[in-house]
């Protein structure tokens, strides 16, 4: 196992490498540039100079190349400097942000918590909400509860994230008044009162994403609940005289356990990638409205660096995913 | 009270078991599967009674409704003077410890994720007071007794020879000292060389732990290695009830005629029996045939048959069977002397 999520991590690399080269250049080479926004009444040698202190005037490659080094070495050390108070990165040039002229990793920084808490919470909301009504319908399956299953399933998968989240401030926001329509992101958690106003902005935007979330996860359930309790070891485990408690959560549920997990674990880097839709709809200030914001601003280095940091996340759950398959199932072996 | 000795350990009494078919757009109950169609037939304790007939009959339906795996649609089971069809699920999961099952399939009936030693120790766990030394001590002595190395026991599943895991399966039936065990098709899935392995391990438990078995294969060799009375089933209904060295001598029901005469005969010096090729296909158990069960394909079908459905009888001491060959109401011909005259004619 340790030989095999090396030899994983090893092949990481240059997939990184190849999705950092792509990022870079189809972001680079899109549309829309730092030269275009500035207004044509700038005279060319002033154009140029802006041109030049932002450093995008060098040949493509040469900018990858930094970019690369940025990434890679400068901000990990910003990060330690800023860890341990050190300072080894001092004079380092950092990734600047177009937009705000600072650094793009503490403006990351700002953002993330405001989606880890809100779009981590629908998440986990969403997982808690999906096993338990993936395990009972497949357990009575076809029975009116899986009815209900099957079509609240259907309903979080078919009916997009804006819909339901303007739906929900129309009748829990407007008409019944218990939560607040937008998110408050300045609000600090010190007391229990604020803690109570946190969890009422959050309700919304939870129960969108977790609706969404549910419903995908809910199926998965079910479904490897039925493949599992139409095996024969089952019937042996209810031959033994097991109580039908024991058969479910032990024999059943464990084994219908492997697959869930590994797609729950996949469904993580979407947590840090934020859901654009949903924050812009609730005003929740967090990593996709960022990047919508760097988008619309054609704040390229944010734009790159934020896609790059979903793509390293993405390759990482799927290692963890995989590495999980081989710990839950005793009959997966990498060697 | 209770006569042990005369008393059979398993009674079964007109065991039905019929699966509804649901057809249309709101799944409406249309007709029944019937799979098991009123089975009768008693296991003396320490006795191994065999179970014959081809795919589809319902043999290991049979086995799975008598440890009511399913839920049996009607009839009696009694086993160890409890009725096993009526129990409620408490008591019969008391009750399970006493009667045990080895499966058809020992890749399938084991569960990957649990070790040897967890798989056989489990039933214990939920059923005795036992400690873990005891049990582990237990699961040792099982793991001997099938011939199985002690060093396997935090292995799994997947990583034993199928022969290897249906002893697996066997120590896990064994591990709280049933009385009756199902064997369903327990060689089915083995290699020859295996099979013989198994049901000579098989044997030899009976003789140590005094069991008693409901054999089902359809492998008649096998059963006639290992049974001591043996029932031919056809359609879910059993045709013929026989001990067994009577049986294979000479079969009373036209289908278990047929069905021995796929049996080969090792020594080539004797008479081999002549192949009795049966035409068509085996009924729908859908739609079953209104009389006998076997009139749509039997070379000695008679007008009463496609009417009337012969009743299981006794037609010589210990051997039951049933058509109307044999019953005196249907015609002239004698019991005895009808087999006989089959025997030598022109079969099909």
């Amino acid at each position: 196992m340790l030989t095999y999520t090396l030899r994983r991590l090893l092949l990481a690399i240059p997939t990184l490498l190849l999705i950092s080269l792509v990022i870079f250049l189809l972001v680079d080479l899109a549309p829309g540039s730092p030269a275009s926004e500035i207004p044509l009444t700038v005279p060319p040698e002033v154009r140029e100079k802006i041109l030049e202190s932002l450093s995008v005037n060098q040949p493509i490659f040469v900018r990858y190349l930094l970019w690369l080094k940025q990434f890679f070495w400068v901000e990990p050390l910003n990060g330690i400097d800023w860890l341990f108070g050190t300072n080894y990165a001092e004079g380092m040039q950092r990734i600047i942000s177009y937009q705000t002229r600072s650094p793009v990793f503490p403006l990351i920084g700002e953002r993330l918590p405001q989606t880890l808490t809100v779009i981590g919470t629908a998440y986990l909301v969403g997982v808690l909400i999906a096993l338990p009504i993936g395990i009972y319908s497949a357990y009575r399956q076809y029975s009116l509860f899986d009815q209900f299953g099957t079509m609240f399933a259907m309903i979080g998968f078919s009916v997009p994230t804006f819909f339901t989240g303007t739906v929900f401030i129309i009748v829990f926001g407007v008409w019944l008044g218990w939560f607040p329509t937008k998110y408050d992101t300045t609000l600090e958690v010190t007391d229990w009162d604020s803690f109570v106003k946190q969890l009422r902005q959050m309700a919304m935007p939870v129960m969108v994403l977790g609706l969404a979330n549910a419903a995908a996860i809910s199926r998965y359930m079910r479904s490897s609940m039925l493949e599992n309790m139409r095996q024969d070891y089952v019937r042996t485990a209810r031959a033994k005289g097991m109580s039908e408690r024991t058969v479910v959560l032990k024999h059943v549920l464990r084994n219908s356990m492997i697959p869930v997990v590994t797609i729950i674990a996949l469904g993580i880097p979407s947590i840090f990638g934020g859901a654009i839709i949903t924050e812009n709809l609730f005003g929740v200030n967090g990593i996709g409205a960022a990047l919508i914001g760097a988008i619309r601003g054609n704040d390229l280095p944010m734009v790159q660096t934020l896609a790059f940091i979903f793509a390293i996340l993405i390759v990482t759950f799927n290692l963890i995913a995989d590495v999980l398959y081989g710990l839950l199932d005793p009959r997966i072996r990498y060697d | 009270m209770r006569d042990s000795l005369s008393m059979p350990l398993v009674q079964v009494e007109d065991l039905k078991m019929h699966f509804p078919i649901y057809t249309g757009v709101f799944r409406r109950h249309t007709g029944n599967v019937k799979a098991v169609d009123g089975v009768s037939f008693t296991i003396q304790a320490g006795e191994t009674l065999g179970l014959v007939g081809e795919s589809g009959c319902g043999k290991s339906t049979v086995g799975r409704a008598i440890l009511r795996l399913y839920e049996p649609t009607a009839g009696r089971v009694v086993i160890g003077g409890d009725d096993i069809a009526t129990l409620d699920a408490e008591t019969l999961r008391k009750k399970r410890p006493a009667m045990q099952m080895v499966f058809q399939d020992p890749q399938a009936s084991l569960n990957p994720r649990m070790t040897l030693s967890a798989i056989i120790s489990e039933p214990m766990v939920e059923h005795t007071a036992m400690t873990a030394e005891e049990r582990q001590a237990r699961v040792f002595e099982l793991m001997d007794a099938v011939g199985l190395n002690r060093r396997f026991a935090n292995r799994y599943p997947h990583e034993f020879s199928g022969g290897q895991r249906q002893r697996i399966g066997i120590a896990r039936a064994l591990a709280l000292n049933p009385k009756f065990i199902v064997c369903d098709e327990p060689i089915a899935a083995l290699d020859v060389s295996i099979q013989a392995q198994v049901v000579n391990l098989l044997e030899d438990l009976q003789d140590k732990f005094g069991l008693t078995y409901l054999f089902i294969s359809h492998d008649l060799s096998m059963v006639r290695h290992i049974a001591d009375r043996v029932a031919v089933m056809y359609l879910g209904r059993i045709a013929e009830l026989s001990p067994r060295d009577a049986l294979y001598d000479r079969p009373l029901h036209p289908y278990a005629e047929a069905l021995l005469s796929a049996v080969n005969e090792p020594d080539p010096n004797r008479a081999r029996r002549e192949r009795i090729i049966l035409k068509g296909d085996v009924p729908s158990p859908a739609n079953p045939p209104k009389g006998c069960a076997f009139c749509t394909r039997c070379p000695k079908v008679m007008e009463i048959c496609r009417v009337t459905r012969p009743e299981l009888a006794e037609v010589q001491p210990g051997r039951f069977v049933a058509c109307h060959l044999y019953t005196p109401a249907a015609g002239s011909t004698g019991a005895t002397e009808v087999p006989e005259h089959y025997q030598q004619g022109e079969t099909t």
